[in-house]
This record gives structure tokens, sequence and C-alpha cells, in this order.
């Protein structure tokens, strides 16, 4: 199970990777594996508003549905169409090519309220 | 030629068609042909049904007999699939179902044609308000879930009459998915409370969400751990002094007929399920039969039209201005019930009873029998189901899916796996009183042999079943890419 | 007790090995102050030979439509079922099994609803279709809540032609936000919705319009002009079928712009059943799947490459998505849908286009010759396919009355779900009606 030190984590189990005023979030590892195969992903449209701890999508995978929350708040700049159409790439490459929404922070203190790797790989273990 | 056993393969209906080929011919017209152009504007007719069946009346046959052989039913075989009550389904009742006088009536005659169709309807809404201790039921919902909606109407009409309504519907974490379903169509919120480490629902968990925008507590009893709620009278009262009502989900009804009245706990509501407890026949899905049972209190607001008797005659009555309305046309699935009737004035009181004794006793025996080899999250007596889970079998990396598909190189039926949630990899037994004690032995040393070979080959139970017509298949390539039907 | 296999010495062995002294103490768990003190009072016990002179004896207190010539229809059709879907509906591999939650063992439902899935798509021109609801009118109600998920709109038309108790079904679906219903009039001289009257009751919170077709009076719509005032507005369009096989001589719904085509499936192959078990089907468009109710057959493969069915897409469904999934249907009607797949498959693409014509030229004799009888008109102008409205100058409920004395179920008087409609009967003909019994009845009408 990975758990990078250049992102931060919810509990809920996303990730935020963050670059100038840019937040980049998608799933984790952990996430990944307690679904299983994933069969469908469902993410907001370009201009969408994202609200910290509120939902802005959907995971599935064939016996299990998962809402996704946002880790921060701010507006959706871009979204990944390629992960749409090919969701089981959540399932490879999780922190990489997974990613989901990139996001114009608009209250970037929110980020100091997230778990470090570590926090999150201990939550993690807790929770098992 | 290479040989090729038909019996594992049956192509689509549609490949087996050939133009112009029929089946059944149609009766010539005697009373002239009319010309369909002639009275519909020629848009609105069709000239074709693109790719629809052309085959002879032996193809037909042949082909649904192929796929019934590749089914398993009751009478395959042992069905332990808990929460379902998989139990035998008496072969007169289809007889009786099919009766002229039952299945050729139309629902629009007259009431003076249909008098023992209705004189039927109304004993088993008597039967079954006997049985559960309720005064009064509809007979309209067409399965659980479907009665599960009607009662929750019901509730929420109540409060909008009295000008109070209310919002929220408090339902264990244990519940079928079908109760915080039916309740949010119903327009309520769901308030999950956990059951208490102990298999059941305390008061204190009830006390301590309950309050006066809560309409309703909506539990099983038994359980879906197979447990009895035997705090449910207090936590009645807790629910009642608030002014909300007590619904059960009737579908565990089999461990308890003639032992003891859900309505002398205090429930207010509860559906019954026909093809369940009353023996009626599952038909790969359906159709069911989910008749309402309610307290007083709620009768003026259950779905119209009721049927109601004045001296010998038997009728319909629509003029019932409390009504929720309706939930489907007509009366209900008529056909189910009359099996069900059926069912019941077959067993009386004795034989419902027997039935129950049996059921627990059946489920109690394989508890016994399989505690030590698979590990079971609440030891104590069941009633009429019991869960076990895969612990011990994780640690070969061996899990439910697994057991449950090498149960079928047995020849047994695979019981309800992964429900109910709060049971990691639970396996939720329910053996049905029609079972022999043989049947349960053979079942038993299946599953011996199964946690047996989990230590000697796991690779043999990971990869079952190995005799069956098809083997795993592939879940998440049927998910990720839908092909929901033939396309030619 | 037949059913209950147990011997004494079973018993005994049983509760030896579970370490209960009796069964008295497997209850335990039941307090004892809420344990029965005494027998359910219900009728003592029949056996089997008993329960069959009993039941029949009940039976014969019906009439069928077998003894009595009948022309009703109304949502309800009495058709001929052949032979082999009775004997193959009842291979007890089919209808005592549950819902094939476990492909490997499954097969026959999984592949014969598949099959069903495609037959509905191909009638109704649809691109999905699901593996049945409980009827016609809940079906509808289905339709409309997809209706309001897909564009989170919620006002909802239906049309008067609508079967009076599908709406009365969709109302109840929706009574948890009031007033949300609205009903157009149909035109009191064709007999069909107006177009322009759906049009002028539409505004920008209108989820869905729901048309039947043929309507609740046998009216064929206009179909084509209704789908495209709805859908000027983006607004779902719902076609609601209640006699399927009018599929077999009118243009799927599908080809004028429905979003979604629902019905009651009875015709094909179900009895009567004094109204139930019947058979909702369901179609609608591959973008509006995720948001469809009830179950879906798919296609896969096994770990040998294999063909073969599962359930899918299952996380819309009740039993995963708990209080969000898109319906709480479980227990669907797979048997009926199982009769309807071996009914269509039998009957065959000729024999559906004949039957229905067969139906057409029925109604019309009948229609035709109704016209010519003094004292009574046909009440609508536009085209219909196996049923009609007839207005009389007498009391209708008289007239029925009268005519049932003759062996002869004239047909549904309207006037319990039409106030205004107080002299009118709908009459339905169907292939069960030979020429005979229309003849029996003409005269009848005429000298009432």
């Amino acid at each position: 199970m990975e758990f990078p030190k250049d992102v931060r984590y919810t509990k809920e189990h996303e990730w935020v990777r963050v670059e100038g005023n840019v937040a980049t979030v998608g799933v984790t590892d952990y996430a990944q594996d307690s679904l299983g195969d994933v069969v469908y992903l469902e993410l907001p449209g370009d201009g969408a508003a994202v609200t910290k701890d509120e939902t802005f999508g959907v995971v599935e995978s064939v016996k299990a549905v998962s809402d996704l929350y946002s880790p921060i708040s701010g507006a959706v700049i871009e979204i990944n169409d390629a992960l749409v159409d090919s969701p089981e790439v959540i399932n490879d490459d999780p922190y990489g090519d997974a990613w989901m929404l990139k996001v114009e922070m608009s209250a970037p203190a929110e980020l100091k309220e997230l778990l470090t790797a570590d926090e999150y790989k201990k939550y993690v273990e807790e929770e098992k | 030629m290479k040989p090729q056993n038909p019996q594992l393969d049956e192509p689509l209906i549609f490949k087996k068609s050939s133009k112009m080929r029929n089946g059944i011919s149609i009766l010539k017209s005697d009373v002239g042909d009319v010309i369909p152009g002639n009275t519909i504007p020629k848009e609105l007719l069709r000239e074709d049904i693109k790719d629809f069946p052309e085959v002879s009346e032996i193809d037909v046959v042949r082909h649904f007999t192929r796929l019934s052989q590749w089914n398993f039913g009751v009478d395959t075989g042992f069905y332990p699939l808990g929460s379902c009550t998989m139990k035998y389904n008496p072969k007169i009742n289809e007889d009786i179902a099919r009766l002229a006088g039952f299945s050729k009536v139309h629902p629009y005659q007259s009431d003076e044609l249909n008098q023992g169709a209705l004189q039927l309807m109304c004993e088993l809404e008597e039967f079954l308000c006997e049985i559960s201790g309720m005064d009064a039921a509809t007979l309209q919902p067409a399965a659980g879930a479907h009665g599960e909606l009607c009662g929750m109407l019901m509730i929420a009409k109540y409060f909008k009459e009295k000008d109070k309504p209310r919002k929220k519907v408090i339902i264990p974490d244990t519940a079928h998915g079908t109760n915080p379903a039916s309740s949010n169509l119903a327009g309520f919120t769901v308030v999950s409370v956990k059951e208490e480490n102990v298999g059941v629902i305390t008061p204190e968990a009830v006390a301590s969400v309950m309050d006066e925008d809560t309409a309703a507590l909506m539990l099983t009893n038994p359980n879906t751990i197979g447990l009895f709620e035997k705090h449910i009278k207090e936590i009645a009262e807790i629910v009642h002094k608030k002014g909300g009502f007590i619904y059960c989900d009737g579908a565990n009804l089999n461990a308890i007929m003639g032992i003891a009245k859900l309505g002398d706990m205090g429930v207010d509501v509860i559906q019954f399920n026909l093809h369940k407890t009353f023996s009626t026949p599952h038909g790969g899905g359906g159709p069911g039969s989910g008749p309402v049972g309610v307290k007083k209190l709620l009768e003026p607001y259950l779905p119209k039209p009721r049927i109601i008797k004045k001296g010998k005659r038997f009728s319909l009555d629509y003029n019932r201005p409390k009504s929720i309305g309706r939930l489907k046309a007509f009366y209900g699935n008529f056909a189910i019930m009359a099996r069900a009737y059926s069912y019941i004035r077959a067993m009386g009181h004795d034989g419902l009873k027997k039935a129950s004794e049996m059921a627990v006793l059946n489920a109690n025996y394989i508890r016994e029998k399989l505690k030590g080899h698979y590990y079971l999250p609440y030891n104590q007596t069941c009633m009429h189901e019991s869960v076990f889970s895969d612990k011990f079998q994780s640690e070969k990396d061996v899990h439910t899916i697994d057991i449950a598909k090498r149960l079928m190189d047995y020849g047994f039926h695979p019981p309800t796996i992964y429900f109910p949630l709060i049971v990691s990899g639970a396996i939720m037994i329910e053996p049905t009183e029609t079972e022999t004690k043989e049947t349960l032995d053979s079942f038993i040393n299946a599953m011996i042999s199964i946690a047996q070979g989990t230590k000697d080959n796991p690779d043999i139970v990971k990869n079952a079943p190995h005799t069956t017509q098809i083997g795993r298949l592939d879940e998440t390539r049927a998910a990720r890419n839908p092909i929901l039907r033939w396309k030619g | 007790m037949s059913y209950i296999p147990h011997t004494e010495k079973d018993i005994q062995e049983m509760l030896n090995a579970v370490g209960a002294a009796s069964i008295e103490e497997l209850f335990k768990a039941i307090p004892n102050n809420l344990r029965l003190k005494k027998p359910l009072n219900l009728p003592a016990p029949l056996v089997e030979q008993e329960l069959i002179n009993e039941l029949t004896s009940l039976s014969k207190k019906n009439a069928t439509v077998e003894e009595y010539i009948s022309f009703l229809g109304a949502g309800a059709y009495h058709h001929y079922i052949p032979s082999v879907v009775n004997h193959l509906i009842s291979r007890s591999e089919f209808y005592t099994a549950y819902t094939p939650y476990q492909p490997e063992i499954s097969q026959g439902t999984l592949q014969a609803i598949f099959e069903y899935q495609t037959l509905i798509c191909q009638l109704t021109g649809m691109e999905v279709a699901n593996a049945s609801m409980y009827d016609g009118a809940s079906a509808t109600a289905e339709a409309v809540l997809m209706a309001q998920r897909i564009n989170s709109r919620t006002k909802v038309i239906l049309s008067s032609g609508l079967h009076p108790e599908y709406r009365e079904v969709v109302k109840t679906y929706l009574s948890k936000n009031d007033n949300n219903v609205k009903e157009v009039l149909y035109c009191t001289e064709t007999g069909r919705t107006l177009a322009g009257a759906v049009e002028k009751s539409i505004d920008n919170d209108t989820s869905c319009v729901v048309v039947q077709h043929p309507n609740f009076f046998g009216s064929l719509e206009d179909i084509k002009a209704i789908s495209d005032v709805v859908h000027k507005n983006k607004t779902i369009f719902i076609v609601a079928i209640t006699e399927p096989i009018s599929l077999g001589l009118l243009k799927p719904p599908g080809e004028f712009g429905a979003d979604i085509v629902v019905g009651e499936g009875q015709s094909f192959g179900n009895s009567l059943n004094f109204g139930g078990p019947y058979l909702g089907f369901f179609a609608t468009l591959e973008k509006y799947l995720r948001q469809m109710p009830g179950r879906l057959v798919g296609e896969t493969v096994d770990k040998n490459g294999k063909r073969g069915f599962v359930l899918t897409m299952a996380t819309r469904e009740q039993h995963i998505r708990r209080e969000k999934a898109t319906s709480n249907i479980c227990t669907n009607e797979g048997l009926c849908a199982l009769a309807a797949a071996i009914y269509l498959t039998a009957i065959g693409k000729n024999g559906l286009m004949e039957m229905a014509r067969l139906n057409l030229s029925k109604s019309e004799y009948l229609k035709n010759s109704l016209a010519n009888i003094k004292g009574i008109k046909t009440a609508f102008t536009a085209p219909t396919f196996n049923e009609f409205v007839i207005e009389l100058e007498k009391e209708p409920d008289a007239v029925v009355k009268a005519i049932l004395k003759k062996g002869i179920i004239a047909g549904l008087p309207l006037k319990r779900f039409y106030s205004e409609l107080s002299r009118h009967i709908l009459i339905c003909a169907t292939e069960m009606n030979t020429k005979k019994d229309i003849d029996n009845l003409i005269e009848e009408l005429s000298r009432t």
C-alpha cells in the first residue's frame, strides 16, 4: 500500500497535491484497494464549485459505491475526461494518471486540516 | 465434425431464426380482414419488427427446456438462502392457482361475478391478521418492498393529516436495503442506529435518537442476524411515547408463526412476504406478494379499494377518503394470494407453528454443527437462520465468495453472502423447515469439507465452481462495458 | 403437515445435537409475556384432497371469461395463451429458483431475461429494457420518478387518456411532493390528447409528460406531434402502453422520440388472474441507463472466455445504494417476464403482426356494426386498435346488467372513472371473440 509524501489526505480517502494555488485531487491507493475493480466514475463539469467535505462525484466498483468528498473548496478548472472513459486506471495508478480534478482553491488555509502521509497511514491501519 | 455437447451451450433464440418460419399459428379472421392502412394513418404503422424471432414450436420448447436445465431451484436441491425462506413450494398450490375460476377472471367484472376471489382475499386478510396480531390488512402490494413503501406512505399520511408531518425514520444498520430505499421513496430521511455488539438493538440506542420529528422505527424481527429483538416491547414504548410508529419488516416471520404475534409486541405495521413465509414460489425473481397489516389507528390509510363483507356478500369499497391511494392497478397479485391461502388452509394452526419450530430447529442444528469450522460472530441460540463469516478461511485467502462457489460443486445452492453488511464476509444460512435431517447433514458435511479443503488445497476452493455449466463470471467486464441486449 | 419431514426421532437427535432439552428451549429469547397462550384461530388443516375440493368450489363462485362472452379490456386483456407457455414456465427449475444472484447456477433465468430485454427493446424501439417491474401502473410511476432524477425538475403532466388507475398510482408514488401532478384533458371529439393542450401546460419546471398509446379509450394518439412539443422544452417524454399486442401493428414509440416506454405485458402469455400477477415492462435510452430502476442482465464471459450472463449495474439498486437507490424494487415479476419471452418467441415476428391485425379486424367489425345501431354512437373519432368507446342513449349500468343475463359481459361503463362519460362504455374485442360472440353482443345491444 502506497502513501506518497508529496500529497495530503482526507479521512474519506481522497488525496490532494498542491502546485501554486491549484490543487489536484484523486483517491488513495487504500480507497481503490477497498473498492476493488472500479467500473464507473462520475465527476462534476468544468467550472463547477466544490466545497470542502462535500461530495463532488461518485466512484463505483461492481458491488460498491463510494461518494467522493472534496478535500478543499474552490472552482474546478479541469477534469480528467480520460479517467471518466477508463476508470480502471484508478486501480492501476491512483496517485498519477488517476487524478480527477484540478481545483483553483478559494481557501488554501483548509489544507492545514488535511492529514500528512504518516497520519493517514496510521488512520488507515486503525480503520482496518 | 467436432463433438459438442448441446447441454453445455445454447445460442440466443435470435440466432435460431429463419425468415418466415412460424411457431404458433394464428387464427384466421372470421369477420373479414381489415387492412391497417385503411383505418390507421400510415405514419403510425410499423412495417417490420426488426430481428424479432422466427422459430418453430419445437425450437421454442427445446430452447427454454435447455435453459431451465441450467437453473437451480428448490426442486433441484437444498437452497439455504438466508433471508429468503426458500421452503418447498407445494405442487397442489400451482394447480389451484391455475383453476379457471381463479386464472380466467377479469379484474373489472362486477363484484357479483367475483365472489369466490373476493372471499378468498377477505379470508386471507383475516388469516394474516390473526397470525400477526394486526387489526386490518391490504393485499395490494406486489412484493415485500412494495409493502414497505405502502406502510411508510401510510405513516407519512397519518402525520400529514394531523398537520404535523415528521421527517425521520430510524433504521438499524442490519436492515435489508429495501428498508432505507422504501423510506426514502415515502419522503423520509433515514437515521441509522447500530446494534450494540450483542446482535440486537437496545432501548438506550433507540432512546438516544428517537424524537418528535421521527415518524417510525423500522425493524426486522427476528432480525437479519437471526436473533429475536428481545427488547422490542420496551423499544416500542419509547417510540410510541414520542408519537412514532413501529414498522416491522415481516421477511423473517417464518420463525415465529403460532409462537408469538408481532402485534402483541407493539408493532403497528408489518408487511408479509407471501413468497417467503407462505410457500409461494419465487419464480426466478418474482412475482411475489407483499400484503400489509396494520393496527386500528392506521386502517383508514390503507390503499384502496378495500374488500368489505356484508352478510355473505363481498364487495370492493373505493370510498376511502383517507387512503394513501393505489400502489398498483387492480387488487394485487391474486394468483400468488391463492397459493398462500391454500398453504395456510393446508397447515392450520398446528402446521404453521410446527413450521416455525422446525425452521428454528434446523437452523440451530446447522449452527451447532458448523460453529467450530466457521466463525460465528454471535454465538447463541438463533431463530430461523444463523450468520457465519469467512474469518477463519480468510487466513488462507479463501473468502466467502469462494466458499459459496465451492458449495455448487457439492450440489447445493450457496447461502446468502455478504449480508448483513455489519458482518464482514457474512454467510447467512436459512435452511427452512421443509428440509430433512439427512439433507442438512450432507450440507454440513460439504461445508466442513470445504473448510478442510481451504487448509489442504485452497486453490480448488478459490477457483470453484468446477462442475457447473459455466465457470466464474467476469462481473467487472459486464459492468464496465454493459451489453444489455442482443444487437445482431 | 406433509410439507414438514421431521420424524420424532429426527427431532430428538437434533435437539440432542444442539444441547436443548425441548423445542420450547430454542425460543427462550422470546420473553414469556410475548408468547402466545392460545392457538391461532385458523381453520383446521386440510389434506390435499380436501384442499383441492374446497378451493375448486370456491373458484366456481367466480365467473370466468370462458363461461361468459367478455368484451372487457381496460388494461387487462383476454388473449389466447399458447400451450407451450404454461408448459415451459412450469419447469420447476424456473419457477422454484430465486433471483439469479449466483450466475453459475442461474444461466437459464439470466439468458431468458437477456432475451426478454432484447424483445422489449425490439418491440418498443428503445435501447435498453430492464428485467421487469410489478405492473404497467407501477412501471409508469417509476418512469416518472426516473424523469425527475434525470432533469431535476418537479412537475409531472399526465394525459387524462392515461389509465385512471395508472394516474392514481403515479400520484401515490409522488405523494411526498404534493400538487406536482397535473392532468391535461383529452379532446372530447377525437378522444385523444391534444398536442396544443400539452404545450400550454408545460413550463420550465416540467419534468415529464406521460401519454398512453393506444390510450385508455382505445384511441391512437398523435404521438409525433406530442413528442415534438414535449422535446421543445427538454421535457422527458414517457409513453405508456397497456395493450402491447398493438406493437405488432404500431410504429414503436422509440421512433417518435420517446425517452421512456413503459407498459403492461400481461397480454404476452399471462392469464387475467383477477388482476395479477402481471408484468411491468420498462425501456429507455442508453444515456439514461444509470438512472433506471430495476434489475438488468448483461452479457459477459466466464474465466475460460465462454459467454454467459450476470446481473449487472447493481450499484443503482437498493441492496447496494440503500436510501440513494434508483428504486426500492427487489422482487420483480420474473416468471411473468419469462412467460412473455416464451409467448413472443413462440408467436414470432409474423405471428405477432398477424395477431395485432386480427385484433384490429375484430374490433373494427364490432365498432362499425354498432355505429349502425340506433341509440348507439361511437364516442370518439380517432382511429383505434382493439378497444373503443360507445355512447348509449340509455343508462349503461342497466344495459350492461341486462346483457349480463344473456351470458355477455358487454364492457366497462366509464362513469366510475370519468363523471362526464356517464353514458359511455369501453368495449374491447380480441381474437378470443368469435364472429358469433360479436354478433350476439350487437344483437343484445340493439335490443336493449
